[in-house]
């Protein structure tokens, strides 16, 4: 069976919540984690723009105008949720009040360094709240597919301008599940059907085998 | 606090002015604050927000209608005419992370001479700036910023201009009503005095320097 890889990616980081978390996504495929929250698990998501209880997008017709996510798209707020300005937003950010920031990449180096913000001369759209997401969240885990066009992201080092000297927690990607384990990349999961070398030949950077890496069912 | 017309209000600003301008992807941006500056063929403002919004919608309008000279903000990617004006040196981008923006615009109000934030070390962003280092860990000196203008937009405001914002739409709005010598507001209503609870109200009425009347 094949899978859409976006939607393996934020099934598997979905296993990552863990009831009353804080939590912050980013625009791509960070946003489609929120679709699977375990049943009866109950999540505070985060949108940097001022709201703690970011519900789904809402019925055509009932969209509130001043609602909206940290793209502007209109959204609801569930039994329970709060909005604030934007520093008090940026205070819970930086503060280390968010439990787990998910967040899409570009690259990702063999030290952890995340660059997910610009290439230069190509695409500058500004780090938004990117930065301070990956500096301050208690943990941070990245969503990206494992190649783009064929070419390795997770490299050697960052030849893009990196989004924080922070390293980043976990990089999930359609392939693997890579660990930060003492400043190094452990490859600690490879998705079904797919081989240690397999994930290798699409990665640049070096990676430790876990010993006790697995292959879990989907 | 002066009640006045929109045409009036934006006739204070004039050309080359430095504004901040409430708003999040154009979400608590004053729409009207925004035509009438383009109506009146505002030039060369700098224009210091979280964003440019969308062409056509909020500050994505001043873009559109050449009346920024230069931008300071956290997020351009979703104005393409933003980006397009700025490869070709006609805007002048200066992108500053979230976090960052909204503390040195809280610190230019605040009566601060600047915060130290851990965000932007050991990147590009820590150009030209000084490091500091607090019991053992590493911040980046950034500096306050202040405006001339607020343009802001409010929920309610009474008829003190004590203001309250509703759900996103609050974003900058009050941070930047602190950090400019003249307040502007635009309020979705104007209610009398009282409606608004003491403990609900977000901008403090002397803060506003001009309410637009309905």
């Amino acid at each position: 069976m094949t899978m859409d890889p976006q939607i393996t990616i934020a099934r598997r980081i979905a296993k990552e919540l863990r009831d009353g978390m804080l939590v912050n996504l980013g625009i791509g495929i960070p946003t489609l984690v929120a679709n699977y929250v375990a049943p009866g698990m109950h999540i505070y998501f985060q949108s940097e723009n001022g709201l703690i209880g970011t519900g789904p997008i809402p019925q055509e017709g009932l969209a509130q105008a001043r609602l909206t996510d940290a793209g502007g798209r209109p959204v609801t707020a569930i039994p329970g949720a709060c909005t604030f300005d934007s520093a008090t937003s940026f205070g819970l950010i930086r503060g280390g009040h968010v439990d787990l920031t998910v967040l899409g990449g570009l690259q990702v180096d063999e030290e952890g360094h995340l660059a997910n913000w610009m290439i230069p001369g190509k695409m500058v759209p500004g780090m938004g709240g990117a930065m301070d997401l990956v500096t301050g969240a208690k943990r941070v885990i990245v969503a990206m597919q494992h190649t783009a066009k064929g070419k390795p992201k997770i490299v050697r080092r960052c030849t893009l301008p990196i989004t924080s000297a922070r390293p980043v927690d976990l990089v999930v990607t359609e392939m693997a599940v890579i660990a930060l384990s003492n400043g190094r990349l452990r490859l600690v999961e490879t998705a079904e059907g797919v081989s240690v070398a397999d994930v290798q030949a699409a990665t640049e950077a070096a990676l430790e085998i876990a010993p006790e890496l697995t292959s879990p069912r989907r | 606090m002066q009640t006045t017309t929109l045409e009036s209000a934006v006739e204070r600003i004039p050309d080359g002015a430095r504004l901040m301008i409430g708003g999040f992807m154009g979400v608590g941006t004053s729409e009207r604050l925004v035509d009438e500056l383009v109506r009146q063929g505002k030039k060369a403002l700098t224009v210091i927000a979280n964003d440019t919004a969308l062409p056509g919608v909020g500050i994505g309008k001043l873009v559109t209608a050449n009346a920024v000279r230069k931008v300071i903000a956290s997020h351009i990617g979703l104005n393409p005419e933003t980006q397009k004006k700025m490869l070709a040196g006609d805007l002048h981008v200066e992108l500053v992370p979230q976090g960052t923006l909204i503390e040195r615009i809280r610190a230019g109000g605040y009566g601060l001479g600047g915060v130290l934030t851990p965000t932007g070390v050991g990147t590009v962003v820590e150009e030209g700036k000084r490091r500091i280092e607090v019991d053992g860990r590493e911040y980046l000196l950034e500096t306050p910023l202040r405006a001339e203008f607020a343009l802001l937009h409010a929920f309610l405001s009474d008829y003190l201009g004590n203001l309250t914002y509703a759900l996103t739409a609050r974003n900058f709005n009050p941070v930047v009503a602190m950090a400019a010598d003249t307040v502007i507001v635009d309020a979705e209503h104007i209610v009398p005095v009282g409606v608004i609870a003491p403990d609900h109200v977000m901008t403090p009425a002397p803060l506003v320097d001009y309410l637009i009347a309905a």
